[in-house]
């Protein structure tokens, strides 16, 4: 009961916190709007610039942001669970790689290519690096091999990086620039139509993160001693692998490789809230979810009406909070 | 009986066992039993299989060949769940990758009792207090695991696996298995000061008096074995060199054979 009580309560004030900043952000930015005027019904939509900005430019922003930073928390979570490792980011097994690649074609080769958008390209790279990283797990193993699919991760991320550069190389100037601010990681693409695009993805991910939570508390024992205490471990294995890289892959496809949510908050959620997967979950999707919301809101106004990419303030906030992490571990 | 195996064989090389290729068995002809309520004791040098033959009895390495029968039903034919309710395992050293506490290490004991969603109720949290309780580690139940010396480690593991297999007397509600427990047990008292290799042993012992825990345990440790263990198994290179009673199996020259070492210092072990 007493997990439960707790696990409520979290959530609640996690969702309360990410509905106020996803509501709160759009009032920001470099052209003011008021709220009077936002929610006024006797101005037609039309007309109604303030509530254009908001719904239109500004919503849709903040929800992308929530959505692929409570995604990219939730699958770090996942990953660091499954290879036992706490160090672990949603990228360490080559899925933004191999998305980031997708992305890098379809804006360079794009009018040769059979799926043209770069959400679609960078989704199919991504299935594209999991299905190699996967194959290479599962070869000469009974279950999934978390070092294997370590080092193949490590490696197809060096060999995917030397593919975008080499696509860069053979691109024009309009076409690099594009790629490096879609590499920089940017939510200023997304709209309503990307996010009801992705959400089948995700709601099939978190169903999965759902059934797996407690699975993944014991599979960080070892494999042999979640088995002995009833774990299906391959099949877990094999949930949380897939499961995590949907997760990044449809985050990434929306907004492009944002780093350092999937490592900064499960560690922040885990030093607040304790280890147990089944509230460590749910609260860093909320803590994610309002995290790169605040993020985005930074990167929009800092410097307006000049507008950042939002990887940048995740990057300069996350790059020193990893240091941190290292030297404390020591 | 309640766990009996025989002609078991074991060998990592499943792929190639299938493809009819010859491969080195870890484990050949291997028959075992385990009387309920008895403690057996598993000696051999090292390499010798004490642990893969663990990982076969327990169920969590299936054997290329042979039966093993718990309570006269194939352990495979059991599902997952219904085996972890009814054998548990304490590994040579458990570390996590993440900050549990013991009280949340030892509620990991209890997953084979819930649904796939269902989060421990106070049921559980008795099995849990009860265990901590047996273990003489309830005093520990808010201390993060990894902050824990070797000695705390091993009872607060073991309490996870008493939890596992509900040792509180009587049926738990709505359930009409059979309570008869099982504990392997991957050498115990290895990397533990003398003193916590002895509360290690005293604990094993008064779990198999007070709780009629049966135990199968691996071990170099002679003293363990004479103090704990009515039954032996020697192995040696994969198969059994000897088994039987701890009293009539483990001599000075069975020991000395088992090991390589000259026989007066065995005596002066056992003595």
């Amino acid at each position: 009961m007493m997990l439960l009580r707790r696990r409520r309560t979290i959530v609640i004030a996690g969702l309360a916190s990410t509905l106020v900043a996803v509501v709160l952000a759009p009032f920001a930015g470099s052209t003011s709007i008021a709220v009077a005027r936002v929610f006024d019904p006797s101005v037609p939509f039309a007309d109604n610039l303030d509530a254009q900005i908001f719904f239109l430019a500004r919503l849709p922003r903040a929800l992308a942001a929530a959505v692929v930073g409570g995604t990219l928390a939730a699958a770090g979570v996942v990953f660091q669970g499954l290879l036992q490792n706490p160090l672990t980011t949603p990228y360490t097994l080559g899925v933004s790689a191999g998305a980031s690649l997708g992305a890098m074609c379809a804006i360079t080769f794009g009018a040769w290519l059979p799926f043209g958008t770069v959400t679609a390209a960078s989704l199919a790279g991504a299935g594209l690096a999991v299905f190699i990283v996967y194959a290479l797990a599962r070869a000469r193993h009974r279950g999934i091999s978390t070092t294997v699919l370590l080092l193949a991760g490590v490696t197809l991320n060096a060999f995917f990086s030397a593919l975008i550069l080499f696509v860069q190389y053979v691109s024009d100037f309009a076409q690099t620039f594009r790629a490096i601010r879609w590499l920089m990681g940017d939510l200023d693409v997304a709209g309503y139509a990307t996010l009801g695009a992705a959400a089948p993805l995700l709601l099939v991910a978190f169903a999965v993160f759902a059934w797996i939570a407690r699975p993944l508390d014991l599979l960080t024992l070892g494999a042999d001693a979640a088995a002995s205490r009833g774990v299906d471990v391959t099949t877990v294995q094999r949930a949380a692998f897939f499961s995590a890289s949907l997760a990044t892959g449809a985050a990434v496809s929306i907004a492009g490789p944002i780093g350092f949510v999937g490592i900064i908050v499960p560690h922040l959620v885990r030093l607040v809230v304790g280890a147990d997967h089944r509230i460590v979950l749910p609260a860093a999707t909320c803590l994610g979810a309002t995290f790169l919301v605040l993020c985005d809101t930074i990167a929009r106004t800092v410097l307006a009406p000049l507008e950042l990419p939002v990887g940048i303030i995740t990057a300069v906030i996350g790059g020193p909070f990893f240091l941190w992490l290292l030297l404390r571990a020591r | 009986m309640l766990l009996q195996a025989t002609d078991v064989a074991f060998s990592y090389h499943r792929h190639a066992i299938r493809r009819g290729v010859p491969v080195p068995l870890v484990l050949r002809g291997i028959s075992v039993v385990v009387p309920h309520g008895s403690v057996v004791g598993l000696l051999g040098p090292n390499g010798s299989g004490k642990t893969t033959l663990l990982k076969v009895l327990s169920g969590t390495l299936a054997p290329t060949a042979g039966t093993i029968l718990l309570d006269g039903t194939p352990l495979g034919s059991y599902s997952r769940r219904a085996l972890a309710r009814r054998l548990a395992v304490v590994p040579q050293d458990t570390h996590t990758a993440f900050d549990y506490t013991v009280l949340d290490m030892v509620l990991m004991g209890r997953y084979a009792w819930l649904g796939p969603f269902e989060l421990e109720g106070p049921d559980d949290r008795d099995a849990a207090l009860a265990a901590l309780e047996a273990t003489g580690t309830s005093h520990l139940a808010s201390r993060l695991f990894p902050t824990l010396s070797g000695g705390e480690k091993q009872r607060v593991v073991i309490a996870s696996a008493l939890a596992q297999l509900d040792i509180r007397n009587g049926l738990r509600a709505g359930s009409s298995e059979t309570r008869r427990p099982l504990l392997f047990l991957d050498e115990p008292t290895a990397s533990l000061d003398l003193r916590y290799q002895l509360e290690c042993a005293t604990l094993l012992e008064r779990l198999h008096e007070q709780h009629d825990v049966t135990m199968v345990l691996s071990t170099h440790d002679l003293r363990l074995v004479q103090a704990i263990c009515d039954s032996v198994v020697l192995l040696r290179e994969g198969r059994v060199l000897a088994a039987g009673p701890t009293a009539e199996v483990l001599s000075p020259a069975a020991v000395s054979a088992l090991y390589d070492v000259d026989t007066p210092l065995v005596e002066q072990l056992l003595a």
